[in-house]
């Protein structure tokens, strides 16, 4: 089901995960939150940008314990934490933070 | 009840073998074997991966895969030492076979000859070859 941002229409899969990494924006990530019924802020920024990152470097969307290890390691141990992670995404981290990030669904997530 | 981020602990602990054989690309072996040592590395098994024949190609480094229209997916091996799997051995014998060297990976590893990735074979208690 497409997903229209700004009079533009973007392309996702059945689950709402963009289909073409490059089409990504902020305003797209911000639509896609606001379809769920949450606002992203500044934590929410901090970990949706770490998996752009990530991905950029590894190529893949990290599984949510890995994401959790690497976040304490960059961001330390109150932000990297399954309790935070949850509370700020909480349809799951890797999920929900992925999707908003334009990745595609984490390996071995179901 | 227990909350998803509790963890309910591993279990019986098993050595796991991924035996990787085959280039990265032109068959789906090698992307195929990758994913599932990702996915398996969340039941906190013993995990070890084996590099051997054309296999030794999928960690070479400086992989362009532009002209064949796949998707470059050696940067991810790179990641496998965040999902906690580090123990990656590499035959010497295929090595030298196909000219190349230990600089020439993107991970690092172990070099083993041949008989001691046959000892490593018999000390596992699954081994899946792909």
């Amino acid at each position: 089901m497409p997903i229209e941002v700004n009079g533009k229409s973007y392309e996702t899969d059945e689950e709402g995960y963009l289909a073409n990494l490059s089409d990504w924006n902020e305003d797209l990530a911000n639509a896609m939150a606001q379809a769920d019924g949450a606002e992203l802020d500044s934590n929410h920024w901090e970990v949706i940008n770490f998996l752009r990152e990530y991905y950029d470097e590894y190529q893949i969307a990290p599984a949510v314990r890995v994401l959790t290890k690497a976040i304490g390691k960059k961001l330390g141990p109150d932000k990297g934490n399954s309790k935070y992670l949850y509370e700020l995404f909480p349809y799951g981290p890797a999920k929900q933070a992925c999707k908003y990030a334009g990745l595609p669904k984490p390996t071995g997530c179901v | 009840m227990s909350e998803p981020w509790e963890d309910e602990g591993p279990g019986e602990i098993k050595k796991f073998l991924y035996v990787n054989r085959k280039s990265p690309y032109g068959t789906i072996y090698a992307l195929e074997s990758l994913e599932v040592v990702l996915i398996a590395a969340a039941f906190e098994q013993d995990v070890s991966m084996v590099f051997m024949d054309d296999g030794v190609y999928q960690i070479k480094k400086g992989q362009d895969t532009q002209q064949i229209g796949m998707k470059n997916f050696s940067p991810t091996y790179r990641a496998l030492e965040g999902y906690d799997v580090e123990k990656l051995y590499v035959e010497a014998e295929s090595l030298a076979e196909r000219g190349l060297s230990e600089d020439d990976l993107l991970v690092p590893v172990e070099v083993m000859s041949r008989d001691a990735i046959a000892r490593l074979m018999d000390e596992q208690d699954v081994i899946l070859s792909f």
